[in-house]
């Protein structure tokens, strides 16, 4: 009795895990490369929550949802231009505007978004890894979104750009010391304004996954904080996409610990269970950080790092 | 002591000197806070107007109807004084702060954990006379608040650990911790639907304004707002904060007790956001549940930048704010516009008024002119 409620639990939070991920991956994915041009960019919420809506409205409208993760990746993208040519002037605080931007881009998404909660759109297909097992729990676990692959690919792609193309070795430049980019006479505002954008592109793709693949649907509660949590999640991984792929599975598995632990039938310290990613990087933090050291992997020019 | 006789130029500091030949600087210099932001509000006004025009809505109508919705009856006046008490309070956590250079942006987490600490008290100490359940609520509010964020301000000091990201985990800590004591030990059995704490007791919930349905909050939001205002620019305790948030390396030559500043302005922030939630359970729920959560917090962190981070400027941008918050029924029920409308303003509007923060100093009428 005692395994079997415990292989379910395994089942349960495995499924939850590869499901409830997916959107960190893209939106820490999308944060970490904002970040590491030097610049953070909590507005990734708000385009997580744009992308959500536009990605459901395109593919009710256009009868195909890979239209519609096109339309919330170009929403997100959009979004990330505005906070990348409002930061790009001097003076402005880019903490205090990504949250404006979060706040526009969520109402935005809530007042065009009201006419699809409604209607049911054409959800993304899904993989069937699981028809090898008997199980039908099993079975329906391994139900993986191709977005997962697609995430993990751009992880695995962004740690080798970052290493070994120029352009990724430019982002990193401009993020590590401006005075050094700018004596190699390299265009900081607009290195950093293609990585804002980039990032609010990914983000805008992760809450495409919420609406068109897990929950599916479209409501004004779907996104439950992603893209500030995205923040902390980064930190975490320490700006290394490889990393961040590794961390979304965890933030994604102690997400769903606590709704398998109710299946299961242990409804106590549900909530502190979410609560354990949050805990964890505050301790890495605490061990990590020593005063007048820096974080080991923080861009040099991020406002959160110095 | 010798008395040195000095030449006149030498004697009179450079900034009299200065004013003498530019009598107006100082009024220029206050307009320019106050243009800017007006500036920046009529061209939010127009992009909303344009955005309003392209879904063939009149932006007049509009903006009639936010202004009654608002301030325009006794009813709509209280609501938004209603809507702006909670917050007074939780900007101040963020501009307190930020007179050091830091920008803490977890007050949500002190809300919500200083209002569970007060809905937690009341039954402890119900037999005694309201006033004295009312002011240990209100301490055991603050000094929830005041240790969460003075935590955060601890790690800043001690170990150097970034204040916002710090302050951001221990929001949502805070609200899993708050989950947790709401749904389990300190749940009423009695609420089925929502899950609470036990009630405070009608007795002991503060009441309203004489002639109003305003409650006191509003009045100790002011008041905080002010008394903070006197802390930052007319004590050594704020100046020292100010030249810390200035120069943080001035400071530490000057001798500046640097830690200690940034952990007692981080807990007197936070003790401002344990109040805020101290108040919406003591004032309007009664108990401690979700709705205790309602993004307070994090609307604060608008207002403390919307103001500059200027304690008596929270004032007027909290009643904006919560203005625009109270005038979404009316819009919605006259004009058929979703209630994300006032979502799409607030938006505009924060975007406009923080990018025109570029425009500070950039305006050569505003700055002192060059004595020929």
């Amino acid at each position: 009795m005692a395994s079997g409620a415990l292989s379910t639990l395994a089942i349960a939070t495995l499924a939850g895990a590869l499901r409830v991920s997916t959107p960190f991956l893209f939106v820490s994915l999308g944060e970490c490369l904002t970040e590491k041009s030097g610049r953070i960019n909590l507005g990734n919420e708000g385009a997580l929550v744009l992308g959500a809506m536009t990605a459901y409205a395109g593919s009710y409208l256009a009868g195909n949802p890979w239209l519609g993760v096109l339309v919330a990746a170009t929403c997100g993208g959009l979004l990330g231009v505005l906070h990348a040519g409002l930061c790009s002037l001097t003076r402005i605080n880019d903490i205090a505007m990504g949250i404006a931007i979060m706040l526009a881009g969520t109402g935005i998404a809530f007042f065009f978004g009201k006419p699809y909660v409604q209607p049911s759109a054409p959800l993304l297909p899904t993989l069937p890894l699981g028809l090898w097992s008997d199980s039908p729990q099993i079975r329906s676990a391994l139900e993986v979104s191709p977005l997962f692959f697609i995430g993990i690919v751009i992880g695995i792609f962004m740690t080798w750009a970052f290493q070994n193309t120029r352009a990724g070795m430019v982002v990193r430049i401009v993020g590590d010391s401006a005075d050094a980019a700018r004596a190699m006479g390299l265009r900081i505002n607009l290195v950093r304004f293609a990585a804002t954008a980039t990032g609010s592109a990914l983000a805008g793709i992760g809450g495409a996954f919420l609406s068109l693949v897990y929950p599916g649907s479209w409501n004004e509660g779907l996104s439950s904080g992603q893209g500030l949590i995205a923040v902390a999640l980064v930190v975490f991984a320490r700006w290394e996409p490889l990393a961040c792929i590794g961390a979304a599975l965890l933030f994604g598995a102690a997400g769903a610990l606590g709704p398998s632990l109710q299946t299961v039938g242990v409804s106590q310290g549900y909530y502190l269970f979410n609560a354990a990613p949050y805990l964890l990087t505050l301790v890495l933090m605490f061990i990590a950080v020593a005063p007048g050291r820096r974080m080991r992997g923080a861009p040099g020019e991020l406002s959160i790092v110095r | 002591m010798t008395s040195v006789s000095l030449p006149r130029e030498l004697a009179v500091p450079a900034r009299a000197a200065e004013s003498g030949r530019d009598r107006t600087y100082w009024l220029r210099k206050r307009l320019e806070s106050a243009i800017i932001p007006l500036f920046a509000l009529l061209i939010a006004a127009a992009a909303f107007s344009v955005f309003l025009i392209c879904l063939g809505k009149w932006p007049s109508d509009f903006f009639a109807l936010v202004w009654r919705g608002a301030f325009g009856s006794a009813f709509s006046l209280q609501n938004t004084l209603l809507r702006a008490a909670p917050l007074l309070l939780t900007a101040l956590c963020v501009a307190l702060p930020a007179q050091l250079g830091l920008v803490v942006i977890g007050g949500e987490g002190a809300v919500v954990l200083g209002g569970l600490a007060a809905a937690a008290v009341a039954p402890l100490v119900a037999g005694l006379p309201p006033a004295a359940v009312q002011i240990l609520m209100g301490l055991a509010g603050c000094a929830v608040g005041a240790a969460w964020i003075g935590l955060v301000g601890l790690m800043r000091a001690r170990r150097g650990l970034n204040e916002t990201i710090v302050s951001l985990l221990m929001a949502y800590i805070a609200i899993a911790i708050f989950n947790h004591l709401v749904e389990g030990p300190l749940r009423d059995p009695a609420s089925l639907n929502k899950p609470s704490t036990r009630d405070i007791g009608e007795i002991n919930m503060l009441g309203h304004l004489p002639g109003t349905d305003v409650h006191p909050g509003l009045l100790i939001g002011i008041l905080a707002c002010v008394l903070f205002y006197i802390l930052i620019y007319r004590t050594s305790f704020g100046f020292a904060a100010r030249v810390t948030g200035g120069n943080l390396r001035a400071a530490q030559l000057q001798g500046l007790p640097v830690a200690g500043l940034i952990i007692i302005a981080c807990a007197l922030g936070g003790a401002c956001a344990g109040l805020a939630g101290t108040i919406e359970v003591a004032a309007v729920h009664g108990k401690a549940n979700a709705s205790l959560a309602a993004g307070y917090g994090y609307a604060g962190i608008l207002i403390a930048f919307l103001a500059r981070q200027n304690p008596l400027a929270i004032i007027p941008m909290s009643l904006l704010l919560g203005g625009i918050t109270a005038a979404g029924g009316i819009v919605q029920r006259r004009m058929g516009l979703p209630d994300a409308t006032m979502l799409v303003l607030q938006g505009m509007i924060f975007i406009s008024i923080l990018a025109s923060q570029t425009l500070y100093g950039r305006i050569t009428w505003f700055q002192p002119r060059k004595s020929a």
